[in-house]
C-alpha cells in the first residue's frame, strides 16, 4: 500500500509539472520554473511562522504570492533596470532562497523544516502522515489530497483556457489583437507553477519538480509536433517515470526523489536518441543545419 | 562592537584562514563569472554548480576516501560533461538552451541526491560530511581542504589575468577572434575549464544551489558601474570578496547562522543597490534622466508657442492670455502652467495679470526651436523627398535634440535657406 501512495504522490506532481512544463518550454522561459521553485521557499517559512501548522492553505497562499513576486521581480530588474535576462533571474532566485536559509536558521525552533529536505523532499514520508477525521476515519495521506485538488484546478485550467493559453504562447501578437490580455495569461501560468511546487516541495523537494517541469516536456517534444499530443505525452512519460523512478530507488536503497530525476533524464536520453523524427539515430543522414 | 573589533583584527588564526578563504573563492569565482555573463551564458554556472555533486559522490564511492584532491577531480569531472551535455543537446535537436540548462540541471543533481543518499544509507561512517556540499562550509574550511581550493582561486586568477585580451576579444567580438585567427575553439574550452573550476571551488563557499549567485550577481552589479571590461572584473572581485568577509563575519558573531546564505544575501543587496543607484545605467538615474527630457520638451514647446503667436501678431513681446495658448496647442492645463511657471523662475518669460510675455532670453530661444523645426521640415523634403506634409512629426521630436554643431552643418547643407517647405520664413 505505500508504494501505491508514493507513486501515487510521484504522478501527480509528474502530471501538474508536465502539464505546465509544456508551456514553459515553448515559452522558452524552463529557467523562470527553475527559479520560482527554489524561490517560494522564503514563502513556506513564513507561512510556516505565522500559521505555527503544516496544514496546506495558508502555506499555498504564503508561497503562491512568492512565486508571484519572483516572476514580477525577474520581469522588473529586466525590463526597468535593463539587468540581462539570465542574470535577472539567477539573481533573484539565488537572493530569496538565501533569504528562505535564513529564515529557516533563525527560527529553527518554531519551523519544523531543514535544507535538504527543501532541495530533495522525503516521499517516503507521505504515507505517514494521514488525513484522519474526528471519528477516527482514515482518507488516505494529506499529500494526495492537497496534491489532488492542485492537479484537477491545473487540468480545469488547461481545458478552460485552452485557447488563451495557446495562443499567448505561442502567438503573442494575434493574442493580443484579439482582446487577450497576454500578461493576465502569463501571470496566472506563473502562479500555477508556484502553486505547483508549493504542493509539490514537501514530498519530493525543488529538485524534481524542475526535473519534472523540463524532463518529460521536453522528451514529448522531440516525440511530436502536434501540441495537444505533446501535453498529454508529457504526462504519460511522467508517470511512467516515477513508477520506474520508485522501484529504482528501492533497488539502490536512496532517495526517491532523486530516483524519478533520474528516470527523467534517461526517458529524455531514450527519445533524444531514437524518436523517430528527431531523434539522433534516425536523422543522421540528414543534413543539420548550422 | 567588541565582536568587530576581535574578528577583524585577526588576531586569531582560524578567523585568519576562514576569511582569506572565504575572499579567496568568492574573488575567484565573481571573476570568472564577469566572462560567463558577458557570454549570455550566466545560468550556465548553475547547471555546472548543480552537476558536480554526482561527480563528487562517485569519486568517493570509487576512491573510498574524502581527500578533497579526489573529489575536485570528480566533481570536475561531471561539471564538465553537464556543460558539454547542454551544448550537444542544443546544437542537436530542437531543444532550446534554457531546457537543455534546465533538464541537464535537474537530472545531474537527482542522480547525485540518489547516489549521496545510497552512500548515506550504506552505513559507510567515512561519508559523513559529504552533504556539506550541498550547502558549503566557508566557516569550517581548514587544513588541507582550505590550501587545495586557495590554490585552486589562486590559479584561476592568474589564468585569467594571462589570458585577459584573448578572453576579452571572445566575449565581444567573436567573429572577429576567428578572422584574425585566434583559436577560438580553444578559448572556448579554456573558459569552460576556468567556470568547472569556479564552480568547484565557489561551492565550498556557498553550496550548489546558491553557487549561480557567486557566479552571476558580483558580475551583474560591477557591469552598472562601469564600461570597462578590467574596472568590471576588479570591481566584481571586490564585491565578491567584502561579501566573503562580511559573511566570515555573520557567521563568527552568531555560530548558529549558514555563511553561504548571508554572503548570497549581501552580494544581491549590494547588487540590487546598484541596479537602482548606479550612476548612468541605474533605474533610478534613468527615470531622472527621462523626467529631464520630458520637462525640457516641454519647455521648449511653450516657448515655441509664444513665438509662434508673436510671428501670427507680428509682435513678440506683448502678453498671451492662457486661452490663446492652449487654443493653438493641446497641453493638459495643468502641465502648461507647471510649465509656464518653471520658465518664468528661469527668466524666460514675465509674468503679467492676464497672461505671460517672452523676454529677451525666452524669444531667442523660442525662435531657435522654431528655427531647428522648420530647417529639419526643410531637410527631409529636400534629401529624403518626402512630402512636405508628412515631415512636421519628425521635426516635432527632433528639435529638442540638434546640437548647435548639427545646426550650423545642417544651415550650410541648406545654403542658408529663408523658407521652409510650407512656405514659411525661417527665423
Amino acid at each position: 500500500m505505500n508504494a501505491f501512495w508514493i507513486i501515487l504522490t510521484g504522478s501527480l506532481v509528474a502530471t501538474c509539472c508536465s502539464l505546465l512544463g509544456c508551456y514553459l518550454i515553448l515559452r522558452r522561459m524552463a529557467m523562470v520554473g527553475d527559479a520560482i521553485s527554489h524561490a517560494v521557499l522564503p514563502g513556506i517559512v513564513i507561512a510556516f511562522l505565522f500559521t505555527g501548522s503544516r496544514d496546506s492553505l495558508p502555506m499555498i497562499i504564503g508561497a503562491g504570492l512568492l512565486g508571484v513576486i519572483t516572476t514580477f521581480l525577474i520581469e522588473f530588474f529586466h525590463r526597468y533596470a535593463r539587468v540581462q535576462a539570465d542574470a535577472s533571474i539567477g539573481i533573484t532566485f539565488t537572493w530569496l532562497f538565501a533569504i528562505g536559509i535564513i529564515l529557516i536558521s533563525v527560527f529553527a525552533g518554531q519551523v519544523d523544516l531543514d535544507q535538504d529536505c527543501v532541495l530533495y523532499g522525503e516521499i517516503a514520508y507521505v504515507p505517514l502522515d494521514l488525513w484522519i477525521t474526528d471519528n477516527n476515519l482514515s482518507y488516505g495521506p494529506r499529500t494526495i489530497w492537497t496534491l489532488g485538488f492542485v492537479t484537477l484546478l491545473i487540468i480545469a485550467v488547461i481545458v478552460l483556457g485552452y485557447k488563451e493559453l495557446f495562443l499567448t504562447a505561442f502567438d503573442p501578437a494575434y493574442a493580443a489583437a484579439i482582446g487577450i490580455s497576454t500578461s493576465v495569461w502569463y501571470y496566472l501560468l506563473m502562479t500555477a507553477v508556484s502553486l505547483t511546487t508549493v504542493a509539490s516541495f514537501e514530498s519530493v523537494g525543488a529538485i524534481l519538480v524542475v526535473a519534472f517541469l523540463v524532463g518529460p516536456p521536453a522528451t514529448a517534444y522531440l516525440l511530436t509536433d502536434n501540441f495537444k499530443k505533446m501535453l498529454v505525452l508529457s504526462v504519460l512519460i511522467g508517470i511512467v517515470t516515477s513508477i520506474v523512478g520508485y522501484y529504482l530507488a528501492f533497488w539502490l536503497d536512496g532517495s526517491i526523489a532523486g530516483a524519478m530525476a533520474t528516470i527523467t533524464g534517461l526517458a529524455f536520453l531514450l527519445a533524444f536518441l531514437f524518436s523517430p523524427t528527431h531523434g539522433q539515430f534516425f536523422k543522421r543522414r540528414k543534413v543539420i543545419p548550422a | 562592537m567588541n565582536d568587530f573589533v576581535e574578528f577583524f583584527s585577526f588576531v586569531d588564526a582560524n578567523i585568519r584562514y576562514v576569511t582569506l578563504g572565504s575572499v579567496l573563492l568568492a574573488a575567484s569565482s565573481a571573476v570568472v563569472g564577469c566572462f560567463t555573463l558577458l557570454r549570455k551564458r550566466a545560468l550556465v554556472g548553475d547547471a555546472v554548480a548543480h552537476s558536480v555533486l554526482p561527480g563528487v559522490c562517485l569519486a568517493f564511492i570509487l576512491s573510498g576516501t574524502k581527500n578533497p584532491l579526489i573529489l575536485l577531480v570528480g566533481a570536475f569531472v561531471t561539471g564538465w560533461l553537464s556543460l558539454v551535455s547542454i551544448d550537444y543537446i542544443t546544437a542537436r535537436s530542437r531543444i532550446k538552451e534554457d531546457t537543455a540548462i534546465g533538464l541537464v540541471l535537474s537530472v545531474f543533481f537527482g542522480i547525485g541526491i540518489l547516489l549521496l543518499t545510497s552512500i548515506q544509507h550504506s552505513g559507510d561512517a567515512a561519508q559523513s560530511g559529504l552533504d556539506k556540499f550541498l550547502f558549503g562550509k566557508a566557516a569550517s574550511l581548514v587544513g588541507e581542504d582550505l590550501i587545495v581550493f586557495s590554490a585552486v582561486a589562486i590559479v584561476l586568477l592568474i589564468t585569467t589575468i594571462l589570458f585577459y585580451k584573448e578572453l576579452k576579444l571572445l566575449c565581444f567580438d567573436e567573429v572577429y577572434a576567428k578572422s584574425i585567427g585566434f583559436p577560438v575553439r580553444s578559448l572556448e574550452l579554456l573558459l569552460t575549464t576556468l567556470t568547472v573550476f569556479a564552480v568547484v571551488v565557489g561551492i565550498q563557499a556557498v553550496g550548489v544551489v546558491l553557487m549561480a549567485a557567486m557566479l552571476i550577481t558580483p558580475a551583474a552589479a560591477a557591469r552598472f558601474w562601469t564600461e570597462r571590461l578590467g574596472v568590471m572584473l576588479v570591481l566584481a572581485a571586490l564585491i565578491g570578496a567584502f561579501s566573503g568577509i562580511a559573511g566570515a563575519f555573520v557567521s563568527y558573531t552568531a555560530p548558529a547562522m549558514p555563511t553561504g546564505p548571508w554572503i548570497v544575501l549581501i552580494v544581491s543587496m549590494i547588487a540590487i543597490i546598484s541596479f537602482a543607484l548606479a550612476p548612468k545605467r541605474g533605474w533610478v538615474a534613468r527615470l531622472l534622466r527621462q523626467r529631464k527630457n520630458k520637462t525640457q520638451i516641454l519647455e521648449e514647446n511653450l516657448l515655441k508657442l509664444l513665438y509662434q503667436l508673436g510671428e501670427a501678431h507680428e509682435d513678440y513681446f506683448s502678453n498671451r492670455n492662457l486661452e490663446s495658448i492652449l487654443e493653438r496647442r493641446n497641453f493638459p492645463k495643468r502641465q502648461a502652467l507647471a510649465g509656464l511657471a518653471k520658465l518664468k523662475r528661469q527668466g524666460y518669460i514675465q509674468r503679467h495679470p492676464d497672461g505671460w510675455s517672452l523676454t529677451i532670453e525666452g524669444e531667442a530661444r523660442g525662435k531657435r526651436v522654431v528655427r531647428l523645426h522648420r530647417l529639419w521640415e526643410l531637410y527631409l523634403t529636400q534629401y529624403l523627398q518626402l512630402a512636405s506634409d508628412h515631415v512636421h512629426e519628425d521635426a516635432e521630436t527632433i528639435e529638442h535634440i540638434i546640437t548647435p554643431e548639427l545646426e550650423k552643418r545642417l544651415m550650410e547643407e541648406l545654403n542658408y535657406p529663408a523658407l521652409d517647405p510650407h512656405q514659411t520664413r525661417i527665423p
